[in-house]
């Protein structure tokens, strides 16, 4: 069946369609696949065969009764373990919340079982969410298919070497500071965090509210899109959630023309520290932009330079406040309840036991920065270096349609090197960061493999908000011209199918 | 302004207290060079966040929603204590809360 795992998810939700091939096959492919392969990867928390199975089937037999269905009906994804899943464990990759099964589905979730799709499984990331590795897991590391002895990025770095290993053709994730983009871009995928509220957050364990959103990942910017439109849109129940149509994504992944677009090469995301290799990428796939028709100019968004800075201050604040959830009380893990111990011994002595080295950092800084005496110093500068940098943004969509980057300054790294050093490790984050700050589009698209060491570099795009198409349709460009010019990339993976 | 960065074990064993967390004397040793290193790190806020720059909670205008005040299906008592570490009574069972030694 290597066949029908080697096809994208496009074409594999096509061939479904016209009945050439069933969802049960493709799902049982699939989940051969994973059997093979995920021993060396580890991009898997759960795999839900027999629940996949049987949503292959359902799939089937809604078609066979000549239901309409939608271009991914059938086609499996797998599936970030920080969305509540009621069939499957959801542990956000916490000890905290090891063997957890919610009660109810989250509205990505359910969005992705309307559409079809089939839910392989549950991917492993750093534990809820923190982190630009997948090493903060409380179960296991994940491995680059590119070379696994580096990292497949974080948050989201399950889904990424799911998709990259081809294990799956999608894969869901959440991008609070860059945990799809970043993944995406060290292993050599398209990522996309759409714009805040633009995809639901409820059933989504939180992080940072004001600044978790769900978005796609696959292996092509097609791919990306029409996942991207199977499960955005308004939620009632998510209260920041926005009521507005759906940029039309896969319209702009279709098309893919940038003749005459004006785009804004930000100076303050490129610099000496970044890999010479990345930085050789970037430069050639603006050239390659301005060669198909693009107006390009290179300007200066001042306040990024502290963004790095106020996210670390923002989001282990929101952290401090919304993990005060997990109280041994009324689900997840409890320690030490031994009938002499009180609630409050109890619940300090679970979350000491349960959460990861990483996650209590961010809790301790979080409750430094909002605490009386610091509060205005740190979480209230914070917020107005927020305000500086949507400023930044909206004084440069004035001028440019919009905003480029590289998405990470290297390459993957080696697996280890960055865990002793968390300023080292947060420094993965920072192109990212802005546009989760500032709330708009933002994608990364493979643009090339750096030459010093045959690594996948990621070419970031940022559009306002609600103007998520304006990423797939630049990002479809530099796709198209790439593979013209250099073939199919994806395929010098070693776990290419 | 003079900004204070580094923090000291004390401060760090406090907050522990204050978010519940029952840290080792390793973790605390650890985490108060850390914090320090990474307080220093973000400083770079307070030198461009001057003047009267209003502060945003979120990137985008928010308004609060309502729904209609109306009865709806909810979750039953057996799924909404299906998780919990320890159930009587249909209600969640935890550890006394009153009497606690200051």
């Amino acid at each position: 069946m290597s066949e029908v795992v080697s096809l994208t998810a496009a074409e594999l939700g096509a061939a479904i369609g016209t009945g050439e091939v069933s969802s049960e096959e493709a799902t049982a492919a699939y989940l051969d696949r994973i059997g093979a392969v995920d021993g060396q990867i580890g991009a898997f928390l759960h795999v839900g065969r027999e629940s996949a199975l049987a949503q292959a089937r359902a799939v089937d037999a809604r078609r066979a009764a000549g239901e309409e269905l939608g271009p991914l009906a059938g086609v499996p994804v797998a599936h970030k373990d920080v969305f509540a899943t009621k069939d499957m464990p959801t542990t956000a990759a916490s000890k905290i919340l090891q063997d957890w099964r919610p009660p109810y589905d989250a509205t990505v979730t359910a969005r992705l079982r309307e559409a079809g799709l089939v839910i392989l499984g549950k991917t492993n990331m750093d534990e809820f969410a923190m982190g630009s590795s997948t090493e903060n897991s409380a179960y296991h590391v994940t491995r680059n298919p590119w070379d696994t002895d580096r990292i497949p990025g974080g948050s989201s770095g399950g889904s990424s070497a799911a998709v990259a290993a081809f294990e799956a053709p999608l894969a869901t994730g959440t991008d609070t500071g860059g945990s799809i983009r970043q993944p995406a871009a060290v292993c050599g995928l398209v990522g996309g965090k759409p714009t805040y509220g633009g995809s639901s957050r409820f059933g989504l364990i939180a992080f940072a509210s004001s600044l978790d959103t769900p978005g796609p990942l696959a292996r092509n910017v097609l791919d990306a899109a029409l996942l991207h439109e199977a499960f955005s849109g308004h939620d009632p129940h998510d209260s920041t959630s926005v009521d507005a149509p759906v940029p039309p994504v896969a319209d702009a992944a279709r098309v893919g023309d940038v003749d005459g677009l004006r785009v804004g090469v930000v100076k303050e995301l490129d610099g000496d520290g970044f890999q010479a290799g990345v930085r050789q990428r970037f430069r050639e796939t603006v050239e390659l932009l301005e060669s198909l028709g693009a107006k390009v100019v290179e300007l200066s968004c001042p306040s990024f330079d502290a963004a790095l800075s106020a996210y670390y201050l923002i989001a282990p604040s929101e952290c401090s406040s919304n993990l005060a959830r997990f109280d041994a009380m009324r689900y997840g893990l409890r320690v030490g309840d031994d009938g002499t111990r009180s609630a409050e011994e109890v619940m300090s002595l679970t979350r000491a036991q349960g959460f990861g080295a990483e996650v209590k950092r961010r809790i301790v800084l979080g409750t430094y920065a909002l605490s009386s005496g610091y509060y205005d110093a740190y979480y209230g500068s914070a917020q107005q270096v927020r305000t500086l940098i949507k400023r930044d943004f909206d004084a440069a969509f004035e001028n440019v349609d919009v905003l480029v980057s590289p998405t990470t300054p290297t390459t993957a790294f080696p697996i280890g090197e960055r865990l002793d050093d968390p300023m080292a490790m947060y420094l993965a984050d920072l192109c990212t960061i802005p546009s989760n700050l500032a709330g708009n589009a933002s994608l990364s698209v493979p643009c090339g493999l750096a030459p010093e060491d045959g690594l996948p570099v990621g070419f970031q795009i940022m559009a306002p908000a609600l103007a998520d198409d304006r990423t797939y349709r630049v990002a479809a460009a530099v796709e198209r011209a790439l593979s013209e010019r250099d073939g199919d990339l994806l395929a010098r993976n070693p776990y290419a199918v | 302004m003079v900004l204070m960065t580094a923090i000291t074990r004390d401060e760090v064993a406090h907050l522990a207290r204050l978010a519940r967390l029952a840290l080792d004397e390793g973790e605390l040793d650890t985490l108060a060079v850390q914090l320090g290193d990474i307080l220093t790190a973000v400083t770079k806020v307070q030198e461009v966040a001057q003047g009267d720059i209003p502060p945003s909670s979120h990137a985008l205008p928010l308004t609060n929603v309502y729904r209609p005040d109306e009865a709806r299906p909810c979750l039953t008592p057996e799924q909404a204590l299906s998780g919990a570490p320890a159930v009587e009574d249909q209600r969640f069972r935890v550890p006394r809360i009153l009497g606690e030694e200051e």
